[in-house]
C-alpha cells in the first residue's frame, strides 16, 4: 500500500524562484527511500513540505497525501495530528531539536501525551522502556538528564526514542548522523535500522553522503537544483549510475578507490564538455 | 620528506580547570613532525587533537611539556616574540563560515596576516596586492572578486578563501583542523585536490586533522591515533590502514561507512 505519495511538488519562497521544481515519488508502507544531493538541492525543503513545517513565505503547489489524505492546504490542526503520529522527524543538530531547560524524559513522554493522550505514570513507563529500546542501559538516568549533560550520540538517541514513541509509520530524517564521530554514526545508523525494522516504518533519508544512505535505504533518489535527476534502488545508483552527477557523485564518494596522494575524481569531471553541466 | 625535524613536542599535557573537576585534554605526548611531512591526526570528539594542534601553534600554553620549532624553543615565550612562529605556522579551521570575518572583503581578509606586527617585519618586502592575486589564482578564485564579501561565496569557495589567507605570508606549516568536515562529499574532493597540489607546490609541512579516515589515508604519509588525550598508536597511513595493531585503531575504521549494495 502507497504510504505517501508527492505529486509535482514545486516550493517557492517569496517572489524568489521556486527551489524544488515539480518532483514526484512515492513511499511504500515499510520503505526506506534516500534522497541525496548538495546543500541547496532542496532536499530539506522537501522534508519540510512533507511535514508541513515550511516558514509562512513559502507557497506550495502539487499533492502531498499520506494515507490517503492531503496534506498540501491542510490546516494547522489537521497536519499536528499527523505530525509527531503518522510521520516523525529526525534533525540534524541534537542540541537545537531537544529544549535545554527541560529533563530529556520529559521531552519524550510530552511527544506521547500530546498524541496518544497517555497519563503522566503510564507515560513514563513507556518512555523508560522506549529509551531502553534506543540503547540506553540506564533509561532511568538518562530521563533525569538535561540535554547538556548528555553527549551528541546520546542527544541523537532520545531524539530518535521521540520520534518512534507513537509508532509512526513514516519517520522523516534530515542528515541525522552528520554532527556526530564516526564511531558514534555507526551506532545510530545501526539503531535505526533495527528500530525502523521493529515497527516496520518507512523512512525518507536525507543525505548528501552516499556512503552513508547505502547504509539504510532499499532506494535511492539522486536531487540536483531542485529536481529529481535519477532514481533506482540502491545498488542500481551506486553500481550503474546514469546521470552524470550522479555519477560523480559515487566517484567522489569512494575514497578508497583511489591511489592515496593522487587525484581525486570530481563531479565535474563526468560532464561532458557542452553538455547539461 | 627530509631528516630535519619542524616540530617537536615533548610530554605535553593540558589540565583545563583544577581539582576534582579537573580535565586532563592532553596527557603526556611526544610527538615529531619531520619537514615536508604529511601527518594526519585522528580522534573522536575530545581525543585531544584540538588541544594538539593549539599548543603545537602556540594558541594555548601547555600545563607541562614543551614544543620546539625550527630548533627554537615556543613554550613559555611572550606573544611579541612570536613572530616566526606566527608566520610560519598557519592554520585552516573546520567551517569558514565562522573563520572569515563576514565584513571584510575577501582581499582584507588574504592580506589581514600580513598586516600583523608580528608578521610584518617579517615580510617587508611582500606587496599585498599582489599577493591577493597570487594567492587567489592559486587556490582557483578569480581575481575579479576580490572584493567581494564571503557571503557571495559557496562554502567550497569559502574554504579556499581560508586557505589563500593561510598561505599569504608564505608559511612552512599548514595545519588544516577537519578542513572538508563542514563539506558536501562533492565539494570534498576538490578542496582535498587543492591541499595537495599547493603542499606540493610550495614545499609545505601539513598537520592535518580529522575524524575520517578515509581522508586521511588519502592526504596523510604518517598518522598519530589519539584516545583520550594520549597517542594510541602511530606510524605510516597505509599499515595503519591495512595493519592495525591496536583495537581502537580497528574500531575506528570499522565505524567507517562503506558502500552497501
Amino acid at each position: 500500500m502507497t504510504l505517501l505519495e508527492v505529486r509535482d511538488l514545486t516550493v517557492a519562497f517569496g517572489r524568489r524562484p521556486p527551489v524544488v521544481r515539480g518532483i514526484s515519488f512515492a513511499l511504500e508502507q515499510g520503505q526506506r527511500v534516500g534522497l541525496i544531493g548538495e546543500s541547496g538541492c532542496g532536499k530539506t525543503v522537501t522534508s519540510l513540505a512533507v511535514m508541513g513545517l515550511l516558514a509562512e513565505n513559502a507557497s506550495v503547489r502539487g499533492s502531498i497525501v499520506c494515507k490517503g489524505t492531503e496534506l498540501v492546504g491542510a490546516s494547522d490542526r489537521e497536519l499536528s495530528t499527523f505530525r509527531g503520529d503518522e510521520i516523525s522527524m529526525i534533525f540534524q543538530e541534537p542540541m537545537t531539536a531537544l529544549d535545554p531547560t527541560m529533563r530529556a524524559g520529559r521531552q519524550v513522554a510530552e511527544v506521547l501525551r500530546l498524541h496518544a493522550g497517555a497519563a503522566a505514570g503510564a507515560a513514563r513507563e513507556r518512555v523508560l522502556a522506549m529509551l531502553a529500546e534506543v540503547g540506553f542501559s540506564d533509561p532511568e538516568r538518562i530521563a533525569d538528564s538535561y540535554p547538556h549533560q548528555l553527549s551528541g550520540g546520546q542527544r541523537q538517541r532520545v531524539v530518535t526514542a521521540m520520534a518512534l514513541i507513537n509508532s509512526p509509520d513514516l519517520v522523516i530524517c534530515d542528515e541525522p548522523t552528520t554532527a556526530l564521530d564516526v564511531t558514534v554514526q555507526a551506532k545510530v545508523l545501526d539503531l535505526l535500522d533495527r528500530v525502523l525494522t521493529r515497527e516496520n516504518a518507512a523512512c525518507l533519508f536525507i543525505s548528501h553522503d552516499l556512503a552513508v544512505v547505502s547504509q539504510l535505504a532499499s532506494d535511492i533518489l539522486v536531487m540536483l537544483d531542485g529536481v529529481i535527476v535519477e532514481r533506482g534502488t540502491a545498488s542500481e545508483i551506486l553500481t550503474a549510475p546514469k546521470h552524470p552527477y550522479t555519477r560523480g557523485l559515487v566517484a567522489t564518494s569512494r575514497l578508497d578507490l583511489v591511489e592515496p596522494g593522487s587525484r581525486l575524481p570530481v563531479v565535474e569531471d563526468f560532464y561532458v564538455a557542452g553538455a547539461s553541466g | 620528506m627530509s631528516n630535519e625535524i619542524i616540530f617537536d613536542a615533548r610530554s605535553l599535557t593540558r589540565t583545563y580547570g583544577t581539582g576534582a573537576r579537573a580535565v586532563r585534554a592532553l596527557e603526556a605526548v611526544d610527538l615529531t613532525v619531520r619537514r615536508g611531512e604529511r601527518l594526519g591526526v585522528v580522534g573522536e570528539s575530545g581525543s585531544g587533537k584540538s588541544t594538539l594542534i593549539r599548543l603545537l601553534a602556540a594558541l594555548d600554553t601547555p600545563t607541562a611539556g614543551s614544543v620546539t620549532f625550527e630548533g627554537r624553543p615556543v613554550t613559555g615565550l611572550a606573544e611579541r616574540d612570536l613572530g616566526f612562529l606566527r608566520r610560519r605556522v598557519q592554520i585552516v579551521f573546520q567551517d569558514p563560515r565562522a573563520s572569515l570575518d563576514p565584513r571584510m572583503k575577501v582581499r582584507r581578509i588574504i592580506t589581514e596576516p600580513l598586516r600583523s606586527p608580528l608578521i610584518r617585519a617579517e615580510l617587508a618586502q611582500l606587496d599585498p596586492d599582489a599577493r591577493v592575486k597570487e594567492m587567489m589564482e592559486a587556490v582557483g578564485l578569480d581575481y575579479a572578486d576580490a572584493d567581494r564579501y564571503p557571503h557571495e561565496f559557496s562554502g567550497g569557495q569559502r574554504q579556499r578563501i581560508a586557505i589563500a589567507r593561510a598561505l599569504a605570508p608564505k608559511p612552512h606549516v599548514l595545519i588544516a583542523d577537519e578542513p572538508v568536515s563542514a563539506l558536501d562529499v562533492s565539494v570534498r574532493a576538490q578542496v582535498l585536490n587543492l591541499l595537495n597540489d599547493l603542499v606540493d607546490a610550495f614545499g609545505l609541512t601539513m598537520i592535518f586533522v580529522s575524524h575520517d579516515l578515509r581522508v586521511v589515508r588519502h592526504v596523510c604519509s604518517t598518522a598519530i591515533v589519539m584516545q583520550r588525550g594520549r597517542v594510541v598508536e602511530a606510524g605510516p597511513t597505509a599499515s595503519l590502514f591495512s595493519n592495525p595493531t591496536q583495537e581502537y585503531t580497528r574500531q575506528l575504521l570499522a565505524a567507517v561507512p562503506s558502500f552497501r549494495t
